[in-house]
């Protein structure tokens, strides 16, 4: 008989909230703002330890991101927290106008991004957000890989002073970060090298991207992946060198591929060293009925689709 | 090009300190009608502007930075400062004027309203601007900012009041409503709404547009705390605007008219944004200086 040892995973969402009520024990002005998402947001112990620092608006997401910046403008560091889908398509032109153009220092928390809430449809997938995101001037974007990742980048947004877009994760993932090193604002870490091709993956996909360049390194293609947690602004010097020493790239992302990190990639690579470039994520389509797992198959963002994906890349 | 009365016009401290209700009156209404003869004047140079909403507005605006807001014009960021937000933003030659006339930059930037790289955006950028608080000129966005400013004030017990000037039209915006709600229940007392209620809005009157009215009631059964006031009279503006319902969020509705002062812009809908003729210009400067 034989064991199937699965890898031991970990869950970004209990990270945010444990690193988050730390700042707040630490630092009195943090506050999170939420639109009756206490449960889907875990802040229902942060509720409990500092009930008059949480503000639930309400199913009311336009308000609940001005409310952030109005927060903000009053010496305040908020956290602002609902699923991604909300947050970026209700409250677009807040986000822009009172956070990004009005330059206040709010972390929008987009939850349960990509496409974690598969079975309840498009209407709740955030794959538009990273397109969305990256349009809007003077926000950073962060889409920590892992726990570890996600603790730091909080800590750093909660200091930044800047307006910050973040997303958190719904389903475990397992460790890929560096646990001496898990978040350098602005750097893509390259978790494995390789010379025949450089994979780029964000958020959940990083830990499959790992898992194939295994495959391909047993068909002898030396795969580099690189995971890029800050989307804007994109590690350049990561990206040209990548693209100069393996000749091809892979962009892996659970968002569509309009306009999100394959797009911010291709734009650098096209503009200063082209090289063959494949993006791996969901087309602009609306995707069909089914759990995450079932999806992220469907849209080939496994480790064998990934796989897959580099050997049509490299023919 | 800048009218004399602004550039002499008592500043904020000033105005203040006067004790004499008639005095006071009669200073306010100088300093709006200097306010409007200065945006009538930025708005021609420009080519561009939204003078009908500016001529209702002006009035409130002075009676705030004359006579009730707790602000520092050297020290803008001032932590306990009160807030006045302007979310009607495309009334930004208003406010402009007004917080030049409370001190808070020099009267001569305002010929630079509308310029190429101007400060002075068609809409106000508070990074570019001394006192502006939030960037507005979509419309809908200046309550739900207020509120936070409001809630943020009781967080850190600031004694800190927050007014945020609406126009009619904009609360058909459902974002409003969002906040209203919020305010509501969580009582903010140190947030007061104006509603700017000159009726017009850019096509055409807002009760045949996407009707208001019964307005008061609107607000009333969101649980604010309603006041209906004359939006041109000075000392109830003034008195309604330092009044203060304990547990309770309040929203002075102030009944105005659009192109207040000039006799061939009021209650015209296509001044909402159009621009005056040199003869109209001497006529309206004219009205303005009696």
């Amino acid at each position: 008989m034989t064991t199937t040892l699965e890898p031991q995973t970990f869950d970004c969402r209990q990270a945010f909230a444990e690193t988050l009520i730390d700042l707040a024990r630490a630092d009195d002005r943090i506050v999170a703002v939420c639109n009756d998402s206490v449960g889907s947001s875990n802040l229902v112990a942060f509720r409990e330890e500092f009930p008059d620092r949480l503000v639930n608006v309400g199913i009311a997401e336009q308000n609940m991101v001005g409310v952030g910046a109005g927060l903000a403008n009053a010496g305040l560091v908020p956290f602002v927290c609902a699923a991604g889908p909300f947050l970026t398509g209700r409250a677009t032109e807040q986000i822009k106008t009172d956070v990004a153009y009005s330059d206040r220092a709010v972390v929008l928390c987009a939850m349960s991004p990509g496409m974690a809430y598969g079975e309840l449809g498009p209407t709740h997938h955030s794959i538009e957000d990273l397109a969305w995101m990256r349009a809007v001037a003077n926000l950073d974007i962060l889409v920590p890989a892992d726990p570890a990742q996600t603790r730091a980048a909080v800590r750093w947004a909660a200091g930044s002073k800047r307006p910050v877009f973040m997303r958190v994760g719904r389903h475990k993932v397992p460790g890929v970060s560096d646990p001496a090193d898990p978040f350098v604002f602005g750097r893509a870490d390259v978790l494995s090298d390789g010379s025949d091709v450089t994979i780029f993956a964000t958020g959940t996909p990083v830990s499959r991207a790992l898992g194939a360049a295994g495959l391909l390194a047993r068909q002898g293609v030396g795969a580099r992946v690189v995971n890029v947690s800050t989307i804007s602004p994109l590690d350049e010097a990561t990206v040209l060198a990548a693209a100069r020493e393996t000749g091809f790239v892979l962009t892996v992302e659970e968002a569509t591929t309009t306009g999100g990190l394959g797009a911010a990639i291709g734009e650098i690579v096209l503009r200063h060293h082209p090289v063959p470039l494949r993006m791996l994520g969901v087309p602009r389509v609306f995707a069909p009925t089914g759990d995450n797992d079932y999806l992220l198959e469907t849209f080939g963002l496994t480790a064998e689709g990934i796989a897959a994906a580099v050997l049509d890349l490299r023919n | 090009m800048l009218a004399p009365d602004l550039e002499q016009a008592a500043r904020w401290r000033h105005v203040t300190a006067i004790s004499d209700p008639q005095v006071l009156t009669e200073s306010l209404r100088r300093a709006a009608n200097a306010s409007r003869a200065t945006t009538l004047q930025m708005v021609s140079a420009a080519r561009l502007g939204h003078l009908g909403g500016d001529m209702s507005v002006l009035d409130v605006l002075t009676t705030l930075y004359g006579s009730v807001l707790r602000v520092d014009p050297e020290n803008p960021e001032w932590p306990e400062r009160d807030r006045l937000i302007m979310s009607k933003g495309h009334c930004s030659e208003a406010l402009y004027a007004t917080l030049a006339w409370a001190g808070f930059f020099s009267p001569d930037e305002l010929r630079t309203f509308d310029r190429p790289g101007s400060a002075l955006n068609g809409h106000p950028n508070r990074t570019y601007v001394p006192g502006v608080e939030t960037n507005t000129g979509a419309l809908g966005h200046g309550l739900p900012v207020g509120v936070g400013v409001a809630v943020g004030a009781k967080l850190q017990q600031l004694p800190s009041r927050v007014f945020v000037v609406l126009g009619d039209g904009e609360l058909q915006e459902g974002s409003n409503w969002e906040a209203a709600m919020t305010a509501a229940h969580r009582g903010l007392d140190n947030l007061t709404a104006i509603v700017d209620r000159n009726r017009l809005q850019q096509g055409a009157r807002t009760e045949d547009t996407a009707s208001l009215d019964p307005l008061a009631e609107k607000w009333r059964a969101f649980g604010w705390n309603v006041v209906e006031v004359d939006g041109h009279d000075h000392l109830g503006l003034r008195d309604a605007l330092i009044a203060v319902a304990a547990g309770r969020p309040t929203c002075l509705i102030a009944e105005t008219v659009k192109g207040k002062g000039i006799s061939f812009m009021e209650d015209r809908v296509e001044w909402h944004h159009k621009v005056p003729t040199a003869d109209q210009l001497a006529t309206a400067l004219e009205e303005l200086s009696r």
